[in-house]
């Protein structure tokens, strides 16, 4: 099994589905690009598994266009669709021996015999499991099993592969070695392949752009990297990450922008626009100063937990309280809970979100 | 711990009291574990093992000796009436599976209107003994039965209910819902992924269906044959009643109570139905291991279903309508018998009347009153026992504490009949003080034969009532200073009383329909219950309206108590998930 000299990217225009009289997709629009690992990010009920399945062809028929490279899929029974998926219970046939399941889309593909054993050895010994052949699901590991449902979707050889929330059913540490083992797979494969997960840190640490789902909308599509750094509206925002959220309105006299509290504090910030909204802040971009009268806010102290590489310290600011990652080094003393602090922010990295759009995410 | 005892370490026996010398460190679980042994060895294991060891013995000269199955395979009658049985069986299997199999795939494949119906109708045939409904089933469709009538205009006449073909008919009508209720249970538990990635992966339709639906169903359609095959083979009261006498069960019968307890026939067939028996739970338990495919998820459903279009719902009503009232005709014809007046060479009754209520209920008294008492000792004295297996298997560190479930479990693979004749060649010599007669022929081993029958039943409820009560409550009554025997009383039995009640209401109603065993035991008509009335009402034309209305009562009895006992499983656990 190598690389694919073509793979085919997936494009979803104007998207919707319902089931009954919910709607659980609306206006859907997305441009994978061939070969490459996307993933769906939400949290559960977003709509991001319907999305998937609606691909797979599953569930209720939907409204809109599906394509793969230059195929329409549209209307077509999930057999015929050529669309790999893994199930995030594996769904492998218990009556079935690992062999028999990983040949099982072969058979249904009238491939030779011949061809079909070669193909299921290959496909076996890339996932590392050609030992395992001839033992039946029940007698394998959850990581086992993982590898002979992808096994038994890769073998078919699909347009692209989709991955239902694969790592789930895993424990915490195989789930990291799973991750990297899929990404590399994926690199060596070149299968435009799509990761339903609702956890941020997985998305991040595979996918090259995701799409960030909620209530059936996608709110931002993008790098892990752009999306955590620009979010484009307050649930990416808070999704991707911890997030502050102070609300207020920016004005601009002298030559500073300022943001305005409706406590009174006043903040200046690194920003050209002008009007009501919110400002975003993440925890590591705060300082904590002793010196109190150096900031433009200040606080107090109301919890603290010790990490390791940080401290994390919940502090009491305009009727908010406001979460701040300082880093920690040896012997460096950590602040007391009820110390009056003051907040020196890096204005730089403040995003700032007009209302209008802040609205959006609600 | 008594620290006396401790400080005297080598020798604490000198202040027991006598008893405990007699029995050291016995406690009170303990004893009634060895009781309830003595008491299964006694009532089961005793009686089946004599009727094997008889089968093996020469009745003259008391030798060890193969001689009587080779009488047995000599004879043509007992040849016949061994195929016969096989064939019955397989055939009833074979029929039943008719009727289960469509019903069970539309309601689990298809969004079907009709699926309510089919779950709740499907199920009332087993609420009615067999050989009740054997008769009525002749007056509808045996030769001069309404069918055959009706159809005699066009000069058909259809053979359904002569001879063997009788028995398989009454009784697949009577068992398919075992493999209805188990294929349904196991397509239900298929996970709709399992479905979906064969779509993936290109299957669909038929080819779907044989490589992955159908074997992941297969076990709970074999749990079913098999229990039906068994329980065909060795039932009694149908062939009775419908006077197929060429069978095992009714042959085995016949011989000891025509010939008398020493003939060795009557040994040789009940070693036979004990041995297929056995055979036939240990086949589908080696079926059936390693091959629990239950696969559905949490928050997962089932099978997808499809919907069905205008042309298709119509052909599936019609399918599911006709096996339904083929399924019913049972308890359709005995309802027209016990209100009928007469009924003979005509499609329907003469007229109706409550007439046989009265017959019914004038010369019945003593057969409802038995039944009443029997049945009820039965279920009484099961549920004892059941709870007490229960909590010594599942609460206590007995040695060997599982066999006493094994044994108690045994007796769903022993045939009434044979348990009967058991009981009559191990308790003839047996004299009861007091009442003077052999322990055989006194009412009171009615009430044995039925306890051993239906504690099975009774366990299974007890069992899964007791696993639902969290060790924990009884630790923290232990903890806040109450007794053994106290936490039991107290803690235990109240919460596991829901089950009990349920096992009590199960081993009723099943143990008051029940003919075969009784028919063997039952020494004179005084002491008869309801269904060995019903057989001796149907041995006359006369008496068959009577007969049909004692009927009616049994099955308004087993009704009534399935349908509380299943009140009782749903309160308890809507109880239990409220809670929680």
């Amino acid at each position: 099994m190598t690389k694919r000299t073509t793979t085919a990217g997936i494009s979803v225009r104007d998207l919707h589905l319902s089931f009954g009289n919910t709607k659980v997709l609306t206006g859907v629009n997305l441009e994978i690009k061939a070969g490459e690992f996307f993933a769906f990010l939400g949290p559960s009920g977003s709509g991001k598994s319907t999305l998937l399945r609606a691909i797979a062809g599953f569930g209720p028929d939907p409204v809109g266009e599906i394509k793969v490279g230059d195929r329409n899929l549209s209307g077509l029974p999930p057999w015929e669709r050529n669309v790999g998926m893994v199930f995030q219970s594996y769904a492998l046939w218990p009556h079935m021996s690992v062999r028999k399941n990983v040949a099982f889309g072969l058979v249904e593909k009238k491939i030779p015999t011949k061809q079909i054993d070669d193909k299921v050895e290959a496909a076996l010994s890339l996932v590392g499991l050609l030992d395992y052949a001839e033992r039946m699901p029940s007698q394998l590991s959850g990581g086992q099993q993982q590898r002979v449902a992808l096994a038994r979707t890769i073998v078919t050889e699909p347009d692209v592969l989709l991955l239902d929330e694969p790592l789930s059913n895993l424990d915490a540490s195989l789930r990291v070695q799973m991750r990297r083992e899929l990404l590399s797979l994926q690199r060596k494969l070149g299968l435009t392949t799509i990761f339903v997960t609702h956890d941020q840190e997985e998305a991040n640490t595979t996918a090259d752009r995701m799409a960030v789902l909620d209530q059936g909308v996608v709110q931002q599509i993008g790098s892990p990297q752009s999306l955590y750094d620009h979010p484009e509206n307050l649930f990416v925002a808070g999704f991707l990450g911890t997030a502050n959220i102070l609300t207020g309105k920016l004005v601009n006299s002298n030559g500073v922008t300022r943001l305005l509290l409706p406590t009174g504090e006043q903040l200046a910030i690194d920003n050209s626009a002008i009007g009501a909204g919110s400002l975003i802040l993440r925890p590591q971009n705060i300082t904590l100063s002793e010196q109190v009268e150096l900031s433009g806010l200040r606080g107090q102290i109301s919890h603290r937990e010790f990490l390791g590489a940080q401290v994390r310290y919940l502090v009491d600011v305009a009727n908010t309280q406001i979460v701040v990652d300082q880093s920690h080094a040896v012997d460096q003393p950590i602040l007391e809970v009820g110390a009056t602090v003051g907040l020196v922010i890096n204005s730089r990295s403040a995003v700032f979100l007009p209302e209008m759009r802040a609205a959006d995410a609600a | 711990m008594d620290t006396s005892s401790l400080r005297a370490g080598q020798e604490p026996r000198t202040k027991r009291s006598l008893t405990d010398r007699l029995f050291p460190s016995l406690s009170g679980t303990a004893l009634a574990a060895i009781f309830i042994a003595t008491l299964l060895f006694g009532f089961l294991i005793l009686p089946v093992a004599k009727v094997i060891y008889v089968a093996f013995l020469d009745p003259n000269s008391g030798a060890i000796t193969l001689q009587n199955f080779g009488d047995f395979f000599s004879s043509a009658l007992f040849r016949e009436s061994f195929f016969n049985s096989f064939y019955v069986s397989a055939m009833s299997v074979v029929l039943a599976s008719v009727f289960a199999l469509p019903l069970a795939y539309i309601t689990s494949r298809f969004e079907f209107s009709g699926a309510m119906v089919i779950q709740s109708l499907g199920f009332i045939p087993l609420i009615m003994p067999p050989f009740v409904g054997a008769i009525a089933m002749q007056l509808l469709f045996g030769r001069n039965g309404s069918f055959n009538l009706l159809l005699s205009n066009y000069g058909i006449n259809i053979p359904f209910m002569e001879g063997l073909n009788g028995v398989i008919l009454v009784q697949s009508v009577h068992y398919f819902p075992f493999i209805l209720i188990n294929l349904s249970a196991s397509l239900r538990n298929i996970d709709r992924s399992m479905e979906e990635s064969a779509q993936n992966l290109g299957a669909h339709g038929l080819r779907l269906f044989r490589r992955v639906v159908f074997p992941l169903a297969a076990p709970g359609y074999l749990a079913g044959a098999s229990l039906v095959f068994i329980k065909v083979f060795d039932d009694l009261g149908t062939p009775l009643l419908l006077n197929v006498n060429n069978m095992l069960a009714p042959q085995a019968y016949l011989r000891i109570s025509s010939i008398g307890i020493s003939d060795p026939m009557g040994y040789v067939i009940s070693f036979i139905l004990v041995a297929f028996s056995v055979f036939s739970l240990w086949a589908s338990f080696l079926l059936m291991r390693g091959k629990d495919y239950a696969t559905t998820q949490k928050g997962g459903g089932g099978l997808s279903r499809r919907k069905l279009s205008t042309r298709e719902n119509v052909v599936a009503y019609a399918i599911v309508i006709a096996i339904l009232l083929l399924v019913l005709s049972p308890h359709i014809a005995l309802g027209l018998l016990a209100f009928g007046t007469i009924w003979s060479y005509s499609p329907l009754p003469d007229g109706y009347t409550l007439e046989n209520f009265n017959t019914m209920f004038g010369q019945s008294g003593a057969y409802i009153k038995n039944t009443l008492v029997y049945a009820g000792a039965a279920a009484f004295l099961d549920i004892v026992l059941a709870t007490a297996i229960a909590y010594i298997v599942l609460r206590t560190k007995i040695v060997g504490r599982k066999w006493l479930d094994y044994m108690a479990t045994a007796a769903l693979a022993v045939p009434g009949v044979v348990l009967g004749i058991g009981y009559l060649r191990t308790f003839n010599d047996f004299n009861v003080p007091f009442v003077d007669k052999p322990l055989a022929s006194w009412w009171v081993i009615i009430v044995v034969a039925l306890m051993i029958r239906r504690l099975p039943y009774a366990l299974r409820a007890c069992m899964a009532a007791l696993q639902q009560v969290s060790i924990a409550l009884e630790e923290a009554a232990e903890n806040l200073g109450a007794t053994r025997s106290r936490t039991i009383r107290k803690v235990v039995i109240p919460l596991m009383s829901g089950g009990i009640l349920a096992g009590f209401v199960t081993s009723f109603a099943t143990a008051a329909v029940e003919l075969s065993a009784t028919i063997m035991l039952v020494s004179s008509d005084s002491d008869a219950p309801l269904a060995y009335g019903i057989y001796l009402f149907m041995q006359t034309p006369s008496g068959r309206g009577a007969g049909a209305a004692l009927g009616i009562l049994a099955v308004v009895i087993v009704a009534a108590g399935t349908m509380f006992a299943q009140f009782i499983i749903d309160r308890e656990r809507k109880a239990r998930t409220g809670e929680h």
